[in-house]
């Protein structure tokens, strides 16, 4: 039985590899096969037809579409992702910095949601149908069904202006003390946590609720198991493989919150990065965001994939 | 088991039960539709005009909602808001699902090379975070409204397109579609009378969820500034050019988020209470 399992996960892996190849493709393409020369929008519209002619060659633009992509493509493996047409800095350079930033705050924000939302979802499963399981299902729904903006927004509301507690919005570079780091990391991190346990939330409720309806819990629950036993002994341990897998595609969730994010608190992530990128249509810096993104996306469903394949106990 | 066989025939009583919380949801849905429908009719003051002498003024008798960062009013404002809102999230998910449920019976019909082409294209389609995609298209096309419908729709066809694939291999198994194609029926007559009428309930309640989450992510555009662009504004769009209210906590930034919750939450609940006659055919 390891073989099939092996089988399984190699051909996860697999999925995932050609998955990234069309993805890279896609975002290649929708950047680069646009209206406008390259060309002409570095060197202005002044430029004579000359330099704009030598720069083509030098940029390689004439070359056929195939050809550039996996030009790129082959520089995205080596780590040179081109030159920014913005400032003409490597984009290398200037996302390294914004990527700890933005993995910072990511991994703050996954440390104190996962233990939470797994506490909730948990003992919302072992307390169906009680008022508490009630409450918590209407506030998920509610944090499920409003944009990420509008969390951040009655975060600021709350903290900074009725409570006044925190500047409204700002994020100071100099933290010298742990005060300080609490003071700028707590709106972002409070925003991101009550978007992803929601989601987090939602899908481990579900799958301790799946447990719980299966044939052997209820023969525990018959032989006389005390609730706790029930839950613990007979219905976690089976549980683990779905919970764990939620918790990956909720993590996944973060990419898409860490744009809203950044941009509402002015944090110096790689989300803030690509959106202001966007605004100047800086080509190369855009491509190097969005595949970095994508990858990470990748990652974690993969991940997701692959840790409900090993904790499947029929393949074992 | 014979309790419950017992108890079906009950939910098989002619016609549709909604409950209370469906009702309130279909009520709030439909007074956004005709809103966005009536806006033009019914603003109470030109939403170009400047009514208010101060800015971010507070909820008044004359201005309902208060005014904007111009001291423009609130009420037009979000009215006319509505159209924008519920029309782009209404036009996308009308292509997407258009789109996705006809591939999706393509697929699921034809098999094969076309099945395994199409989902794997699709499912890579679908790795891609909903938000990066829009930014990245934006990034290179500009935000226009077509641009808009056209990414937001693309964005959310592979989902369609998996969940109507998944319910058309189903009926496709069953005997009266084997029938047909041993009749010779053509591909269009399969679609249209056997396996369509089968799956149409179900699909259209996972377009309303889809609806919601097309209604976040033209917020979220339009409020990073990379949607709906001025002189056009939709609720996303009016958060953000009165972001510079949050501070003094002005109704102007904080009436269309409410606003965008108002019409998702609706939404939601009345799915969540449809009947099940409509929701889930499997498991009525």
């Amino acid at each position: 039985m390891k073989h099939r399992i092996v089988s399984l996960v190699l051909a996860r892996l697999a999925i995932a590899l050609v998955t990234a190849i069309i993805v890279s493709f896609a975002v290649f393409f929708a950047t680069a096969m646009l209206p406008g020369d390259t060309a002409t929008i570095l060197l202005g519209q002044a430029a004579t037809p000359e330099a704009v002619e030598g720069l083509r060659k030098a940029m390689h633009l004439d070359d056929p579409a195939i050809f550039r992509f996996l030009r790129w493509l082959a520089g995205v493996v080596h780590g040179d992702l081109g030159v920014s047409y913005a400032n003409n800095m490597p984009v290398a350079k200037l996302i390294s910095g914004r990527l700890v930033n933005t993995l910072k705050l990511a991994g703050l924000t996954a440390v104190i949601s996962v233990p939470l939302a797994l506490t909730l979802g948990i003992t919302a499963a072992m307390l169906r149908n009680t008022l508490y399981d009630r409450c918590l299902t209407i506030a998920i729904i509610g944090v499920v069904s409003v944009p990420e903006f509008m969390i951040a927004t009655l975060a600021v509301l709350l903290f900074a202006v009725y409570l006044n507690w925190l500047p409204a919005v700002s994020f100071t570079s100099e933290i010298r003390t742990v005060y300080d780091f609490a003071r700028a990391y707590a709106m972002p991190v409070v925003t991101l946590t009550v978007v992803i346990s929601a989601q987090m939330i939602r899908m481990s409720r579900a799958a301790v609720v799946e447990t719980l309806n299966t044939p052997y819990v209820e023969m525990a629950l018959l032989k006389g198991a005390s609730r706790g036993r029930l839950v613990f002994h007979h219905a976690l341990p089976n549980a683990l493989g779905p919970i764990v897998n939620a918790v990956a595609l909720s993590l996944s969730y973060l990419l898409g919150g860490v744009i809203i994010v950044e941009t509402v608190f002015n944090y110096p992530g790689i989300a803030k990065l690509m959106v202001d990128a966007v605004s100047t249509r800086d080509l190369p810096l855009i491509q190097s965001c969005a595949i970095i993104f994508c990858f990470g996306y990748l990652f974690l469903t993969t991940t997701a994939d692959i840790i409900a394949i090993l904790s499947n106990p029929r393949l074992r | 088991m014979t309790s419950v066989a017992k108890s079906a025939p009950r939910h098989q009583r002619f016609g549709y039960r909604i409950n209370a919380v469906g009702v309130a949801g279909a009520l709030v849905v439909g007074f956004w539709i005709v809103v966005a429908l009536a806006a033009p009719a019914i603003v109470p003051h030109p939403i170009g005009d400047i009514v208010d002498t101060d800015y971010f003024g507070p909820i008044s008798r004359e201005l309902w909602l208060g005014s904007d960062y111009l001291g423009r009013d609130m009420t037009s404002r979000i009215l006319m808001g509505a159209r924008y809102t519920l029309g782009i999230s209404i036009a996308s998910v009308i292509i997407a699902g258009v789109s996705g449920v006809m591939l999706g019976m393509i697929a699921a019909i034809t098999g094969g090379v076309v099945d395994m082409v199409l989902s794997r294209f699709l499912d890579a389609l679908n790795s891609i975070p909903s938000k990066l995609f829009s930014l990245v298209v934006v990034a290179a096309v500009g935000s226009s409204i077509p641009v808009l419908i056209v990414t937001m729709a693309v964005i959310y066809i592979p989902g369609a397109f998996r969940f109507a694939r998944a319910l058309a291999v189903n009926i496709n198994t069953m005997d009266f579609v084997v029938v047909a194609r041993i009749r010779g029926e053509s591909l269009f007559y399969l679609i249209r009378a056997e396996i369509l009428p089968n799956i149409i309930g179900p699909v259209l309640v996972d377009l309303g969820l889809r609806f919601v989450f097309i209604v976040l992510l033209l917020s979220g555009l339009s409020f990073l500034g990379l949607g709906v662009k001025p002189p056009y504004a939709d609720w996303g769009a009016l958060v953000r050019e009165n972001i510079g209210g949050l501070p003094y906590a002005a109704p102007a930034v904080i009436v269309p988020s409410l606003a965008i919750a108002s019409l998702t939450i609706a939404v939601n609940l009345l799915i969540d209470n449809l009947p099940t006659k409509i929701r889930d055919r499997e498991n009525s």
